[in-house]
């Protein structure tokens, strides 16, 4: 990836990172942790990757997304705003009565192609997606996220064999692995561990990465393979861009305080003007 | 009624998406390994790349129906009631009822008339489930002729549709030549005076035989054939049970949140009117040839003319 063009991705991933923090601050409650783990991707995916934008939000054609770990909404709504779906305004009302952004990913906000939120079902909904487009004969690829405490549920797996079986390779599932859920260590609460090789041996194409490096990201995402679905398994970092955050669990579901949001606001606007200077 | 055809309301769904499977070139069907007894084996044998095979996971099969139906197919999504509406039932709700997208659950072996079997696979609660998701449109159809209206109903209405289909033959009572399905509206199948009787899927062409027998007994029973539980027919219920002052629900289900329930969330705010319902009775079911059994949970239009006269 040419230096300005990672330049320009790692500046709008630290405004995502923003919108986070704004949004969770001002709703009081939310899911910072694994939002600022998926920022990089997300920016990744919607400013470089996909096939999308918002002059065309009903195109048949377009690239779609799930967000899987659909808690991790805050990192989809800022992604969303930066592209233009809405105004970074609506982040300072998530989750209030009657805002457009809800608690979790709903279809009927501009730019989120489905609802999500209950954890393992959007693979699922992904799967159908891939599976519409190749018996349509359509040439759009479907990304998913999922957490990396998620995959403990079954119904990835009954996807996961789903995938393989009908040789989705139009579907790319990115397992964000930053090792922590709602109880601690993923390790510790409920080993999902090996990933690649569970998925390996469902008979998926396995690219593992650096969930913070755009040229990690950028070969990853290039790496599919004709005939099989496609998972990277991302190494990310819980928290990551605010100090206090970053690899602890306590902020997987907690909104920041008044001095924490102005600590965390002060780190990401720092970073923001190195890579602006 | 011996010389009365009987056919499957399952083998209606199977028969009738083969039959619209030309007509409706975005219609897919998935299964969950139960295509032969789902009878969705009819659409696959004449449209094998329109159909896809989940295997014994529902839960991923109603997720991937609500991905297909979010890039503009509708699906079919089939499967035992009791895995439909039991085991998917969160997903359901959450990826199809909740962006209420455009699915349609073709759910068979529905009620107590699944027979040998037995309880884990005679759900008796799937309608009670299906209409407490905001949304949903619940059909019931009674036989052949309704059953295959439906699922075109179902294919031009736009959103999540539950359709409960029977295992067991069912005798055809209405007219294929004139039958005209209207989605919501319940079917006024005799003109009474004394008491009405509200009936279901199985159950209204034992509703149509009680009254027979009541009449002949001097009792002018009113029967009215609700098919779309919800959204209900209000108009139909309300009217006939201002007319005649006693209700009498009879379905193949539990008697709480099924039929019964929705009949009497009609009256209790419109007219209150005595209601009995005919149903299972908060019990599990069991083994046995599907006729026995529904005569033993008095399900029959025997049970019908005795409980009417007791109102």
């Amino acid at each position: 990836m040419d230096a300005a063009k990672k330049k320009a991705l790692e500046i709008t991933a630290c405004k995502v990172r923003l919108g986070i923090i704004e949004g969770v601050f001002n709703a009081k409650s939310g899911h910072p942790g694994g939002s600022l783990s998926i920022a990089d991707t997300l920016t990744y995916l919607y400013f470089d990757k996909m096939n999308v934008s918002p002059e065309k939000a009903d195109d048949p054609d377009r690239d779609r997304f799930v967000l899987s770990k659909g808690h991790t909404a805050p990192a989809l709504y800022s992604t969303l705003a930066q592209k233009g779906y809405f105004s970074t305004e609506e982040l300072k009302s998530l989750r209030h009565i009657g805002a457009l952004l809800q608690g979790h990913p709903c279809i009927t906000i501009p730019g989120v192609d489905m609802s999500s939120g209950s954890l393992g079902q959007g693979i699922s909904a992904a799967c159908g997606m891939a599976l519409a487009g190749k018996t349509s004969g359509k040439a759009y690829k479907v990304y998913t996220v999922l957490g990396d405490g998620e995959i403990e549920e079954g119904q990835v797996w009954e996807a996961a064999m789903f995938a393989a079986h009908y040789k989705l390779d139009n579907l790319v599932a990115v397992v964000d692995n930053n090792g922590l859920q709602i109880d601690g260590r993923i390790s510790d609460v409920m080993s999902p561990y090996p990933i690649t090789d569970k998925f390996a041996a469902f008979g998926w194409n396995v690219v593992e990465a650096d969930a913070h490096d755009f040229d990690s990201l950028e070969k990853a995402f290039a790496s599919t393979v004709e005939g099989k679905p496609t998972v990277i398994v991302q190494k990310s970092t819980k928290g990551k861009g605010v100090s206090y955050m970053e690899d602890n669990v306590s902020w997987h579901g907690a909104a920041p305080n008044a001095e924490q949001y102005e600590q965390a606001k002060s780190e990401l606007e720092a970073a923001l003007a190195a890579l602006e200077a | 009624m011996a010389d009365v055809k009987k056919i499957a309301t399952r083998e209606s769904y199977g028969n009738a998406l083969a039959e619209l499977g030309d007509k409706y070139k975005d219609l897919v069907v998935l299964d969950a390994d139960l295509a032969a007894a789902t009878k969705t084996g009819i659409f696959k044998k004449k449209f094998p790349e329109r159909f896809f095979d989940c295997g014994i996971a529902e839960a991923n099969m109603m997720g991937v129906a609500a991905g297909l139906a979010a890039c503009g197919k509708i699906p079919f999504a089939s499967t035992f009631a009791m895995f439909a509406a039991g085991r998917a039932f969160e997903i359901v709700r959450n990826s199809i009822g909740y962006p209420h997208l455009n699915v349609k659950i073709g759910a068979t072996h529905a009620g107590i008339s699944v027979g040998e079997d037995g309880a884990t696979h005679q759900c008796c609660e799937d309608i009670a489930l299906m209409r407490t998701i905001p949304g949903m449109t619940v059909i019931n159809p009674s036989d052949d002729t309704e059953a295959r209206a439906a699922v075109e109903a179902a294919i031009l209405y736009k959103g999540p549709v539950y359709m409960r289909f029977g295992r067991l033959a069912a005798p055809v009572i209405n007219d294929p030549a004139t039958y005209k399905f209207e989605l919501g509206k319940g079917v006024k199948l005799r003109d009474g005076k004394d008491i009405t009787i509200i009936a279901s899927g199985l159950m209204v062409a034992e509703a149509v035989a009680a009254a027979e027998t009541l009449a002949a007994e001097g009792i002018d029973a009113e029967v009215i054939n609700i098919h779309t539980i919800k959204p209900i027919d209000k108009e139909i219920i309300a009217a006939s049970a201002q007319k005649t002052g006693k209700v009498l629900t009879v379905e193949e289900h539990s008697v709480i949140g099924g039929l019964g329930s929705a009949v009497c969330d009609v009256l209790c705010e419109c007219c209150p009117t005595k209601v009995v319902k005919i149903g299972v009775n908060d019990t599990f079911g069991h083994s046995g040839p599907a006729v026995e059994l529904l005569k033993q949970f008095g399900l029959s239009a025997e049970n019908i003319v005795k409980t009417a006269k007791a109102m």
